[in-house]
């Protein structure tokens, strides 16, 4: 996914660049909303973290100016304080949620995959996958006829299968990308929701299939 | 949060007190002044009346053949008993001798002038005015001097002399009473100005430092100024500490985000077992620092908030509703599903922000401390004048010989394994409930696995 970050505190625009590239996805960081005007004007991006405190002035202001522009595209607000007379504006403004910052990825990503379902937004998240059409927006398999709802982590689970068919994942690589790190889970866990997906692509040409020794991979018939 | 006034005097008694002083002593000399003039008239009148009889006597003595001639005027007479029936008494001597009258009435010492001459005595044992005066009459080679002396008692002097004193008392009396009620009147009007200041003030919530804008009398101004220049002060100091506050917390957390993303870079690389156990280590306590952080920094921004607590309605469902919808992607994380049940209309009075962070806290706890795939129920409730919110979670439980130490400052449950947190989370609902007048219910669910915490508030 493409986002745009306009944030103007250095460091932490780095380790959130940093890790939502570690997650696979495209970041544009624009320091100033002179800047994020430039950007917003060239590029579409599925999603926007918007700092409210900026330099040149307020990001509510460029809520406003860019409503139109942004009708598609979801914004998070992030806000330094979690003063509710902010959040108010932030949300009558049109951002679709905020967070505290400095955030906690986990509840980043999971305001993010919220914000996105609830707005659909710009990117086509449909993954074709033999004959298994992954929708990662809304959580869903189409396979044939049949309509599968994922759960957060089966979804999750699916998601890092799908970005590279074919590539081997480690258990403990998989472990990390579900359970935080003091959720105490362990490979059993990841065998568990395997199973489930197994589960569900059955009758499809997509499987998950267990190299001995070194994890899983998908792989398409 | 009212801290001890001293009072010393007050304005309104002091100003009654001295404009009270100040009558009595107007009255009391009033009652001098009127009470002296009187005498003084009446002493004049007695004298001017006593000194036409005596007169009149002198007028009619005449010297036929040596011998002194005399007829009392009628007229002196009843000129003396028109002022009341005191007694008169005279005496006539000729040169050296006495004529008639009664021959033991002192005789006024004269001075140098023709007289007549005035003196106060005692005749017959009552005080008397007495009066002498002389003629000369020509009787012989030598004139002689007649000398005419009366004396008058001062009975009726004395009972109008009483008359006006009563009189001039009542006068004083009435006069202090009217005063009295003036001053009461206008002790009252000089303090109103203070009294509707105070009002204003005090009437205000605790966020309103807003400077006095309602015009005061000049003698206040000085008052009034350095009131608004104290809460210009206040409401800096105010903001400046909230802002200090939320920017402490922003300042700790924002380091530890960059290493926080470096170590997970970094562990995403590593292979090797050991390796990763330790960069596990490390990211595990930078989270648990960023914690205490967020979770201290709160902590003070409820204390601080506490001190002075906005009076706001808030509607309790609203506000679970609310903090259900912002905690739900956390919950999702962990496939928790968090259900909301409202149990009619609940809103009390306080601050919201305070009631989100002690909600968000127990609601906080129950996901952490619940397994994943499961359900948390946050029900909204009231009875007997409390509102309720509850949250009950299917959870581990709470340790049940301790669960009260669990509100005390850093406290962890024995249980919680390797669950990150800094044991503040039930401090600041607590704090916040009891600043409310609320209480904070921690139980374990009667039915079933898992804990039951319940917020109460005074309902609105
Ligand atoms: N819903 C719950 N289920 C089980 N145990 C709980 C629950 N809520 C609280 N506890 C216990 O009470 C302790 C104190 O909770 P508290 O919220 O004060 O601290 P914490 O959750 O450990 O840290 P934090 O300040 O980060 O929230 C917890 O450590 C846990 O043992
Ligand atoms: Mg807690």
């Amino acid at each position: 996914m493409r986002f745009l970050l306009i944030e103007d505190n250095m460091s932490l625009a780095k380790a959130t660049i940093d890790r939502l590239s570690l997650d696979g996805h495209v970041v544009d960081h624009a320091e100033c909303l002179a800047d994020a005007n430039g950007f917003v004007s060239t590029t579409e991006y599925d999603l926007i973290l918007l700092d409210i405190m900026l330099p040149d002035g307020d990001g509510r202001s460029f809520l406003k100016s860019h409503r139109s522009a942004l009708e598609s595209t979801p914004v998070i607000a992030t806000t330094a304080r979690s003063e509710v007379s902010d959040r108010v504006g932030i949300l009558d403004l049109g951002a679709d949620d905020y967070i505290t910052k400095p955030f906690d990825f986990a509840e980043l990503e999971a305001r993010c995959r919220a914000v996105l379902r609830r707005r659909g937004g710009n990117a086509s998240n449909i993954i074709s996958l033999g004959d298994v059409r992954f929708d990662s927006l809304s959580g869903t398999l189409e396979i044939g006829q049949d309509t599968i709802h994922l759960r957060n982590r089966e979804l999750r689970l699916f998601e890092v299968f799908a970005s590279a068919p074919d590539q081997i994942f480690s258990k403990s690589k998989l472990l990390d990308r579900l359970f935080s790190y003091d959720e105490g889970a362990t490979e059993n866990a990841i065998e568990v929701y395997v199973g489930r997906l197994r589960r569900h692509l059955k009758g499809s040409r997509a499987e998950i299939v267990t190299d001995r020794g070194l994890g899983y991979r998908l792989s398409i018939k | 949060m009212s801290a001890e006034v001293h009072s010393r005097g007050s304005i309104r008694r002091r100003l009654m007190v001295q404009l009270l002083l100040g009558a009595a002593v107007l009255a009391i000399a009033l009652f001098f002044i009127v009470q002296s003039l009187a005498r003084q008239l009446a002493e004049e009148s007695q004298d001017n009346i006593l000194a036409a009889a005596v007169s009149a006597i002198l007028d009619t003595t005449s010297v036929r053949d040596g011998e002194i001639q005399l007829d009392l005027p009628y007229s002196a007479f009843s000129m003396l008993s028109n002022i009341s029936n005191d007694r008169v008494f005279y005496a006539v001597r000729f040169g050296d001798d006495f004529v008639t009258g009664y021959s033991d009435l002192p005789v006024v010492t004269k001075d140098d002038s023709f007289g007549p001459w005035f003196d106060t005595t005692t005749y017959q044992d009552d005080e008397v005015r007495i009066v002498t005066a002389q003629r000369r009459l020509a009787s012989g080679e030598t004139p002689l001097a007649v000398e005419v002396t009366l004396a008058q008692t001062r009975d009726g002097q004395r009972d109008q002399l009483m008359w006006i004193s009563q009189s001039a008392a009542a006068l004083g009396t009435g006069f202090f009473v009217s005063v009295a009620v003036l001053a009461l009147l206008a002790a009252r009007s000089s303090i109103s100005p203070i009294l509707r200041l105070t009002q204003s003030v005090s009437r205000r919530g605790p966020k309103d430092l807003r400077p006095v804008a309602a015009p005061v009398p000049h003698e206040m101004v000085p008052l009034v100024a350095a009131l608004n220049s104290f809460m210009d002060r206040l409401k800096n100091s105010l903001t400046r500490s909230e802002e200090f506050i939320a920017d402490a917390a922003h300042r700790v957390r924002t380091p530890l985000a960059t290493v926080r993303t470096q170590a997970e870079i970094t562990y995403r690389r590593v292979e090797k077992d050991e390796n990763r156990a330790s960069i596990r280590e490390m990211i595990r306590a930078i989270d648990e620092s960023s914690r205490a952080a967020g979770q201290m920094l709160d902590h003070a921004m409820v204390t601080f908030r506490t001190d002075h607590l906005e009076q706001q309605a808030i509607d309790l469902n609203a506000l679970a509703a609310e903090m259900i919808d912002r905690l739900h992607p956390m919950a999702e994380l962990r496939e928790i599903e968090l259900v909301l049940e409202q149990q009619g209309a609940a809103s009390t009075i306080g601050d919201t922000i305070l009631l989100q962070s002690a909600l968000r806290n127990i609601l906080d706890n129950a996901i952490k401390y619940s397994p994943a795939d499961s359900v948390i129920t946050l029900i909204v409730s009231q009875d007997a004048g409390m509102a309720h919110l509850t949250t009950s979670d299917r959870g581990i439980g709470l340790p049940i010989d301790d669960a009260e130490r669990l509100k005390s400052r850093f406290a962890r449950g024995a249980n919680v394994e390797g669950v990150i947190g800094s044991g503040l989370g039930l401090t600041i609902a607590d704090e916040v409930a009891r600043a409310h007048g609320g209480y904070l219910t921690i139980a374990n669910n009667s039915k079933g696995p898992g804990a039951c915490v319940t917020l109460s508030f005074p309902l609105q």
